[in-house]
């Protein structure tokens, strides 16, 4: 579990974040949401140890990430993966060798045991195939694919990810959904997905964070996200064509119970 | 599981030292060829005095490419093809992300990416210089051996007069300190890189820019200090 507290950041005298606190559940696909310019990757890259806020704490299973001392936060980052907006693959190396490297710098397992996992974390995603591939040879869902297999390599406790499915298709963005979904189930990781794709969140949320403007303005389950009483919450949300359609199926579902009674 | 970097550091030194250095060498040599040629052209048409010795030439052309061309010169023009590849290598990793990766990964990653590359070209600059050395004394060699002026075996005379082995560590001393102003200057450009990719085309100009203004100062500071 992270646990956020009253977590601040400013660049130069502008308040990016303001006074945010929030709860990331292990197990479970925890989703920060808002609109381009809330502040959420922001938040993201504070949580990874990235940026460093102005105030507040950040809380790893009770470890505050910012009070500790540079071995501690070392040895919390092998248990995160981040899977980054542009992915983030090394050009220099092929999608295997990209899977292989966090192995390559942390385990002690032999050149043989390092390929063996990484070709386990590859097919886990698909994209064995592609293995001898370079970033610049595959297709961008393909190296959202490869940045999820690097991600997982070294059995992450913590899955950080940042608009997973930015410049993907629909079919693309909800393989990639499922696969995130998946992987959180099957390694009972804490995941903690950026998006403003409200496909992803119907698809795969169930812990949803709302920013608008820097301000935490909703936390708590999906379900209860469609009725949340928040104007901003309700603006975000109703603006999403899956939402609009959600809500007037429920409405004529309402008349049509209406006059059933009548 | 504690991590195994030397393994890592090697793997990645011995990459650079090939993409920095060994694709140097072919410039190195073109460049080094043509302008020991056009040296010993020079000074055999403008040193024609009858009080001066015909083997001046071969001894001038020596100095020449010894004491400044191949190690400040060839210094200076590699670091517009090294310093900008590294400035623009390390700032495209910084805009996309890369490094902020090894960052989360857990990985020191100035450590990671620079001192390869330092180190690489430090260990390599004192190779490039002696293959410059040897291909310019070549170069006026063969010219020699085209226009006989000076002869061949006058030329020759000449290169073995009043030589000073002291020069050569000299010369390698010079390029070491210059390989490495070259790698950490273009480096930091490019570790420092905010913004997007005409941030990444500033910092390699500016690294090259950087490099070329160090690296004239400190061959006067230099050869004051050890020649002076």
């Amino acid at each position: 579990m992270i646990e956020v507290r009253n977590l601040s950041k400013e660049f130069e005298d502008h308040l990016v974040l303001n006074n945010i606190s929030a709860t990331f559940h292990k197990g479970i696909v925890n989703m920060i949401i808002g609109k381009s310019g809330s502040g959420k990757t922001v938040f993201l890259k504070c949580m990874v140890g990235l940026i460093r806020p102005t105030s507040g704490e950040i809380l790893y299973e009770g470890r505050n990430l910012l009070t500790m001392k540079t071995k501690e936060v070392k040895r919390l980052r092998r248990e995160m993966g981040m899977l980054f907006q542009g992915s983030a693959l090394f050009d220099s190396k092929t999608v295997l060798e990209n899977v292989m490297f966090p192995l390559d710098m942390f385990s002690r397992m032999s050149k043989k045991e390092r390929q063996k996992r990484a070709e386990f974390c590859l097919e886990r995603v698909n994209l064995l195939h592609a293995a001898h591939l370079y970033p610049s040879e595959i297709s961008g869902g393909m190296m959202k694919r490869a940045a999820i297999a690097r991600a997982i390599a070294l059995n992450p406790k913590y899955l950080f990810c940042d608009e997973p499915n930015s410049g993907l298709d629909p079919q693309t963005s909800q393989l990639i959904d499922e696969l995130l979904a998946s992987i959180t189930k099957e390694f009972e990781i804490t995941s903690v997905i950026v998006t403003h794709d409200m496909n992803s969140v119907m698809n795969i949320g169930e812990h949803i964070v709302f920013l608008n403007e820097g301000v935490k303005e909703w936390e708590g389950p999906k379900e209860q996200l469609e009725d949340a009483d928040n104007e901003a919450v309700k603006k975000f949300i109703f603006a999403s064509d899956i939402f609009k359609k959600n809500k007037a199926v429920e409405e004529i579902g309402a008349e049509e119970k209406k006059r059933e009674n009548q | 599981m504690p991590p195994d970097r030397a393994r890592e550091f090697f793997k990645e030194f011995f990459k650079e030292l090939y993409k920095l250095g060994v694709t140097s060498i072919g410039l190195v040599v073109l460049i080094s060829f043509f302008i020991g040629a056009v040296i010993v052209v020079q000074l055999a048409l403008n040193l024609n005095y009858p009080f001066l010795p015909s083997y001046t030439v071969g001894v001038v052309s020596r100095e020449i490419i010894l004491l400044e061309f191949s190690s400040t010169i060839m210094c200076l023009i590699l670091s517009g093809k090294v310093g900008s590849n590294i400035a623009s290598e390390i700032g495209t990793m910084r805009i996309t992300e890369q490094i902020d990766a090894l960052e989360v990964m857990g990985v020191n990653s100035a450590n990671y990416l620079i001192l390869p590359k330092i180190i690489a070209f430090i260990v390599f600059m004192p190779v490039l210089v002696i293959f410059s050395i040897f291909v310019g004394l070549m170069g006026g060699y063969i010219i020699c051996a085209f226009t006989a002026n000076p002869p061949v075996a006058t030329y020759v005379y000449g290169l073995r007069a009043f030589f000073r082995e002291f020069f050569i560590w000299y010369a390698i001393a010079k390029s070491m300190i210059f390989g490495f102003i070259i790698a950490s200057v273009s480096a930091y450009f490019g570790y420092s890189v905010k913004g997007g990719a005409l941030e990444v085309g500033k910092a390699s100009t500016d690294s090259v820019v950087i490099n070329s203004v160090l690296i004239l100062m400190t061959d006067l500071v230099f050869t004051q200090l050890v020649m002076g």
